[in-house]
């Protein structure tokens, strides 16, 4: 193991891109941050900016509207960079997949590297995801 | 004009819950305009509703917005109900206060959370969100899920709080009421947050009225508007509880309207499982056969205001039209009123005071100069400036 994958495995920092969610998702991985779930210990960060991420976490359907964003964030990511889908919507479309504005699941778009099914997942999930996650490294 | 600037916030950004677009016009420190851009989030779920049967509606508007994922099946339940002109059982009609009571705790909680953040006070974002865990521990017992609980249908709801669940419900509600305490009193009396917060975002009575504003966002400006009070449903009428008001209707009222919300929550969660007791487990559900031809307008309070469904319905087993407006599309534009003339610093905490439910909308906040585009500040510099400026009044309060 290199220096570089060894220092990524304990620094995983996370661009959060919400697409068209009902937020439940959203809300749930900022509890991830909060003091129960605590999910710095583990080196895990929300970031502001694609720029600084290692993995885009992305949930949430997504409409005809947040695509070309979704693209755009996607090329800003510093590669190698992890995609992970959040939720039964990031994975599938979930409720949302017969909708008009609907733009394809996240992995139509973007390769995805792993998916998290839940409506919303719990908090253990995400962990859980990410920890699976750092070990492919 | 040259010296216009524009600062976006939206649509993607990390703390603000749904994405939505603002555009911020500055002069020097000043916001002289806004303007705002939906749609990132839109999933055009009126016409989804038309092709799903009843039943499967409810799952869908509860998906309109997970912070108020009873408000929607709760205002779609009330629209069904009166085009079916059915009376649920007592026992569904507490359940149903129960669940949309603890929903709003969590909701407030969440906000004075978010709130503390864009102040720059982390510890209050870490405790509100810690003394929330309970809440939503609540919701596991009671549903099985920790957001979206798939309570509700048209008739009733769909699974009983057992007897044996009141006293762990009662319990964590005792020990809510001191965590509220401890951030109620953290808030009141703390002269850094009366500094940032009183006076700014100040909107009057006749402003609510104007812009037809809902929820704690008008009753914080002494507008005394809930539609559990004006036109009761569920169990609401029958049980002791007050409608919260302020007159100030600058962000700290707003605070203030939601911080003691909380306590009127518990009150009547209180009484509703006080009520529950004499009722017989089981009887949850008046069961509709078919819903008839007819319209039904249904109407629920949601943490953020009044959630209407519209339902229009043809004998058939789906809605033939089904138009919902959620409180945050009026309280959205009071931000125009709100943020003018107010500084950058100032801009987060008082979009943030309304506690928009971008669900509807999206997150990322980028400043760019008005000519060339080019950006100036982005999402996270424009909540440091808030946080900044409350750290410089620490200082001097010091």
């Amino acid at each position: 193991m290199g220096l570089k994958s060894f220092s990524l495995k304990k620094s995983l920092w996370v661009f959060h891109f919400g697409g068209a969610s009902c937020n439940n998702c959203d809300i749930e991985i900022l509890d991830c941050l909060t003091p129960r779930y605590d999910v710095e210990r583990f080196g895990i960060k929300l970031v502001g900016s694609p720029r600084h991420a290692d993995v885009l976490l992305v949930n949430g359907s997504i409409n005809k509207r947040d695509k070309p964003r979704l693209l755009e964030v996607y090329d800003q990511i510093a590669k190698p960079a992890f995609v992970v889908a959040f939720g039964a919507c990031g994975c599938t479309g979930g409720i949302f997949a017969e909708g008009i504005t609907f733009a394809g699941p996240v992995d139509t778009i973007i390769p995805v590297d792993a998916y998290i099914p839940g409506c919303p997942p719990k908090p253990e999930a995400m962990l859980s995801a990410l920890m699976k996650l750092a070990e492919t490294i | 004009m040259s010296k216009q600037k524009i600062i976006p916030i939206g649509p993607y950004h990390p703390l603000q819950e749904e994405p939505e677009y603002f555009k911020l016009y500055c002069e020097g420190e000043k916001v002289v305009d806004v303007e705002w851009e939906t749609g990132y989030n839109h999933r055009g779920i009126e016409k989804l509703a038309e092709e799903k049967t009843f039943e499967q509606v409810f799952f869908l508007v509860e998906r309109i917005c997970g912070i108020c994922s009873t408000s929607h099946p709760f205002a779609f339940a009330n629209s069904l109900e009166e085009i079916s002109k059915v009376e649920i059982p007592d026992r569904a009609k507490y359940i149903r206060c129960i669940i949309g009571e603890l929903e709003r705790i969590h909701s407030h909680l969440l906000w004075v959370g978010l709130a503390g953040h864009f102040l720059g006070y982390d510890t209050v974002f870490m405790w509100a969100w810690k003394y929330r865990e309970p809440v939503l521990d609540l919701f596991e017992i009671i549903s099985g899920n920790r957001n979206s609980y798939a309570m509700f249908t048209a008739g009733g709801v769909r699974r009983d709080i057992e007897q044996s669940k009141f006293a762990k419900i009662r319990q964590d509600l005792s020990e809510l009421k001191k965590k509220v305490d401890l951030l109620t009193g953290a808030v009141m009396d703390d002269p850094v947050i009366h500094a940032r917060t009183k006076n700014v975002g100040v909107m009057t009575r006749e402003d609510i009225i104007d812009y037809a504003a809902l929820g704690p966002t008008a009753r914080a400006s002494g507008v005394a508007i809930d539609v559990r009070k004006d036109d009761p449903y569920a169990a609401y009428g029958s049980l002791d509880w007050n409608v919260i008001t302020a007159e100030e209707g600058d962000v700290f009222a707003k605070a203030k309207v939601r911080l003691l919300e909380m306590y009127e929550s518990i009150k009547i969660i209180e009484q509703s499982l006080e009520k529950m007791e004499k009722i017989p487990e089981g009887d949850i559900l008046t069961t509709i056969w078919e819903i008839p031809e007819g319209i039904g307008m249904g109407h629920a309070e949601a943490p953020r205001g009044e959630v209407f469904h519209f339902v229009k319905t043809d004998g058939t087993n789906s809605p033939v039209r089904h138009k919902i407006r959620a409180p945050s599309y009026m309280n959205i534009a009071t931000f125009k009123k709100s943020c003018v003339g107010q500084t950058i610093s100032d801009a987060a905490i008082s979009l943030a005071a309304v506690d928009p439910c971008y669900c509807c909308t999206e997150r990322m906040a980028v400043a760019c100069d008005h000519t060339s585009g080019k950006q100036i500040l982005d999402g996270e510099a424009l909540i440091k400036r808030s946080q900044d400026k409350t750290r410089e009044i620490k200082n001097k309060v010091k």
